[in-house]
């Protein structure tokens, strides 16, 4: 799989050799949760993360 | 061995230079000076350094030529010896803020009193490594640098750098301190019980490392705005601007990667998950990096900047060793590799 954007920071993420569409890939830099959605073309797209409430 | 020694070691600033240098690889410690603790171990007074150094404070007047001399002295006492210092050693590092300001009036005027020696003044080049790395490569005079000074002008690094924020518009930067800020004399304010637990603005506007701000930035909106919190070291300094019309998330994570990557001791903290989300002062203690954090409202062009340090690190004794290394032509990060602690 070829690099790949994040469409958060548009930082340029490499992904492993034996990734698959639907999962899920963490950004380096920014930290959020992409999905895979294609690989030829290789994309990604943000997931939903789970909101954390801090009680604050 | 590089031979260096410090002038004015009993305080805070200069027992974490000592604590630096006593591990330092290429360099060797030959004196200490302090009348206050004259003869007496320096561990007697830092005694964190306790079997590391039988060194004893020595007397200033007893000092013996080295290759680097640190001066860690109160503000407002270096400008007076300077050319006595400067036959001691070829290259000097001052800690203080004697010689951080290239012009006299503004010293005068964020000092209250003229300056004892400003032909000196542009002899000695600011002492922040993420700023002047090459210049301070070449340099024999090197000013040490503000904490708070510090820690608002790496905030500011990467959106002045990249061109990004709209200078017309105002730059508030609130500043939350630890008390070692305020040295190793006690005063009312520093009493524990008057200190512990506060959240105390001591200064609302016209700190005078709002001086240093406007010099290395090149910013003139600029306000700090000090406020004490219950820390011993740290600082967090929280600016607040606006971006120029158009600027996006993505251009923001673009400068602030640059600057990441220019400087080892700059971290980018924007996290998604755990509990360290942003930059946090408490894991920086004992460590010399920057961690820098923000946040824009693309709504309006709010932008949010964030920068912990700890203050004796980063903001006194880290970057003036990381200014020796450079100086010596050395790597920048030699004896600074300590990266902290957690939990702490």
């Amino acid at each position: 799989m070829k690099t790949v954007s994040c469409t958060e920071c548009a930082a340029e993420i490499t992904p492993a050799e034996n990734t698959e569409v639907g999962e899920i890939i963490v950004c380096p830099d920014c930290g959020v949760d992409l999905e895979v959605v294609s690989l030829e073309p290789a994309a990604v797209e943000l997931a939903p993360m789970e909101q954390e409430d801090w009680g604050e | 061995m590089t031979t260096v020694s410090i002038i004015g070691g009993s305080g805070y600033g200069g027992g974490e230079l000592l604590r630096l240098l006593l591990s330092h690889p290429a360099v060797e410690v030959k004196q200490v000076t302090s009348r206050a603790h004259l003869g007496e171990y320096v561990y007697q007074v830092h005694p964190n350094l306790r079997k590391r150094t039988q060194l004893k404070f020595s007397d200033p007047v007893a000092l013996e030529p080295v290759d680097v001399l640190f001066l860690a002295q109160p503000h407002g006492q270096a400008q007076h010896h300077i050319d006595g210092y400067a036959k001691l050693a070829e290259k000097i590092i001052d800690l203080s803020a004697d010689f951080r300001l290239k012009d006299a009036a503004d010293y005068q005027r964020w000092y209250g009193e003229p300056h004892a020696a400003p032909e000196w003044l542009n002899k000695f080049v600011y002492g922040l490594p993420e700023l002047h790395r090459a210049v301070i490569a070449s340099a024999n005079y090197v000013s040490g640098v503000g904490c708070n000074a510090t820690a608002s002008n790496l905030a500011l690094l990467p959106l002045v750098k990249a061109d990004l924020i709209d200078l017309a518009s105002p730059i508030i930067i609130e500043v939350k301190v630890g008390s070692s800020e305020g040295g190793a004399e006690g005063n009312a304010g520093s009493h524990h019980p008057e200190r512990a637990s506060v959240i105390r603005t001591f200064s609302a506007f016209g700190h005078r490392h709002t001086a240093e701000v406007i010099q290395e930035m090149g910013v003139s909106n600029v306000s700090l705005t000090m406020t004490s919190v219950d820390l011993v070291r740290g600082v967090l300094a929280t600016a607040h601007a606006t971006v120029k019309p158009g600027v996006t998330t993505k251009d923001l994570w673009k400068a602030y990667r640059a600057a990441a990557k220019e400087n080892p001791f700059v971290r980018i903290v924007k996290e998604r998950r755990g509990i360290y989300r942003v930059p946090e002062p408490k894991i920086l203690a004992g460590s010399n990096y920057a961690d820098l954090g923000f946040d824009l409202d693309e709504s309006n062009g709010h932008v949010v900047s964030m920068c912990a340090i700890d203050n004796l690190m980063k903001g006194a004794a880290g970057s003036a060793v990381q200014c020796m290394n450079l100086m010596l032509g050395l790597d920048e990060t030699t004896g600074l590799e300590f990266m902290g602690l957690h939990p702490i």
